[in-house]
């Protein structure tokens, strides 16, 4: 299965039927798809509005996501200003924000926004995102291009956030922070907690409820 | 219909701009940003700006367009990513750039337009932008002191006005606008529509009149 469709798909089903929910660019934008049943979020979108949608039909002026692509709104949205926004997501109004990562620790803390020298975009919104949503999921794969480890004891790269990351999900694994202990909930089909802590420079804690994910086989689409 | 009394066009508009001024804008990847104010600035020859606002746009669009043209010395910002022009001239020394996290940018620009001497927040804390600036424990939770911006000059987009200046924003193109508007020594909003007084419920004016200095009508795209 594709490890980019399964994260998306085991992020939604962290989703609760009504909650708010501001999604970080990329992976993160594919979580809507995957949502189970009689599970109905809003999104969030931090240029200003809630009720964010994908484009249908002809595009409107004006409305466009955090991307700068147009896109659509559901029948009972509301345009803000970002004052507004960010007083939204600061202010705990937020439920869920899911966010990419370049690494995360042991901590909980969260670089996602700097490579020194390299890439340097701007933090955006992410840092406010970040300490302000009541559920900040981290949604990566699990390890570099080259293999190397991503969630480590003490990241390297400039911080998004200290200490603010609740749960980390990637697709061999689930962990949450458990009274601010990194621990691992769930292992990805076919994955043992062996192959995780070979591809994790993280120590963790396995919960005595840890379980195998319930993966559907091809999650749609 | 009365002459709009704050009504004036865009090469009335040059009196105002000098070298070295600072600007705030509205706008969230151009989307927003007076389009025919930033061409006007870059015909009117004006240079060492100080830019105020979300992100640098593309290269060719919004504010981009001064800073391609190297008009520019120093951006306040919390994205510049989508201009790689922008990337390009800070690391070759040739620009300032401070990035500063979106909620906390729009919140000090708040603070400058509403005679406030600061705001504390937790965006931040722990990672780099708290470099340099004073930090407050209150309640056992650690703040960040964010001191006010305000600029010589803001420049809106909006979709209505009214002759006394009174504006309707339209859609997500509101983003920083009624935050910049409150601002700056001068204010000035180049509008897709102008109308008498009175057309404009009064319940729906976004950003009230009196802090609108000039209005210009788009023009023709």
């Amino acid at each position: 299965m594709d490890a980019k469709k399964l994260i998306a798909w085991r992020v939604a089903q962290e989703m609760h039927d009504g909650d708010v929910v501001n999604l970080g660019i990329g992976l993160p934008t594919l979580v809507p798809n995957y949502l189970p049943a009689g599970i109905s979020i809003t999104l969030q979108s931090e240029n200003g509005f809630l009720g964010l949608s994908p484009l249908q039909g002809e595009a409107l002026p004006g409305l466009v996501n955090a991307g700068g692509q147009p896109c659509g709104m559901v029948p009972g949205g509301a345009y803000f200003d970002s004052a507004m926004s960010f007083a939204i997501i600061r202010g705990g109004h937020v439920d869920v924000t899911v966010l990419g990562g370049l690494q995360v620790d042991q901590e909980g803390s969260l670089a996602n926004w700097m490579v020194p020298g390299k890439m340097v975009p701007g933090m955006g919104g992410a840092m406010d995102l970040v300490s302000g949503a009541k559920n900040v999921i981290v949604a990566m794969e699990h390890t570099t291009r080259d293999g190397g480890a991503k969630i480590l004891k003490r990241c390297t790269l400039p911080l998004t956030a200290a200490g603010k990351v609740t749960s980390i999900i990637t697709e061999m694994a689930v962990f949450r922070f458990i009274k601010g202990v990194l621990t691992l909930t769930e292992t990805a089909p076919g994955v043992t907690v062996q192959d995780i802590r070979a591809k994790t420079e993280a120590a963790f804690a396995v919960s005595p409820d840890c379980k195998e994910m319930k993966a559907p086989k091809t999650p749609q689409p | 219909m009365s002459v709009p009394c704050k009504r004036i066009t865009y090469s009335q508009l040059r009196s105002h701009f000098h070298d070295g001024m600072s600007i705030l804008f509205g706008g969230f990847m151009g989307i927003g940003t007076p389009d025919g104010i930033c061409r006007e600035l870059l015909a009117s020859g004006v240079k060492d700006l100080t830019l105020i606002g979300n992100d640098t746009a593309l290269a060719d669009t919004g504010v981009g367009i001064l800073v391609s043209n190297h008009r520019v010395k120093k951006v306040i910002a919390s994205h510049i990513g989508t201009n790689p022009e922008t990337g390009r001239q800070m690391i070759a020394g040739e620009l300032d750039v401070d990035l500063v996290p979106q909620g906390t940018l729009a919140e000090r620009i708040r603070c400058g337009g509403a005679g406030l001497g600061g705001v504390l927040t937790q965006t931040g804390v722990g990672t780099v932008v708290e470099e340099g600036k004073k930090k407050l424990t209150l309640d056992g939770v650690q703040y960040l002191v964010e001191r006010p911006i305000r600029a010589d000059m803001a420049i809106l987009k909006a979709h209505r006005a009214d002759e006394k200046g009174n504006l309707v924003y339209q859609r997500a193109a509101r983003n920083f606008n009624p935050v910049v508007a409150m601002a700056a020594d001068f204010v000035v909003a180049e509008v897709d529509e102008l109308v008498p007084a009175g057309e404009i419920d009064p319940e729906l004016v976004m950003t009230p009149g009196v802090v609108v200095d000039a209005l210009i009508l788009a023009e023709e795209k």
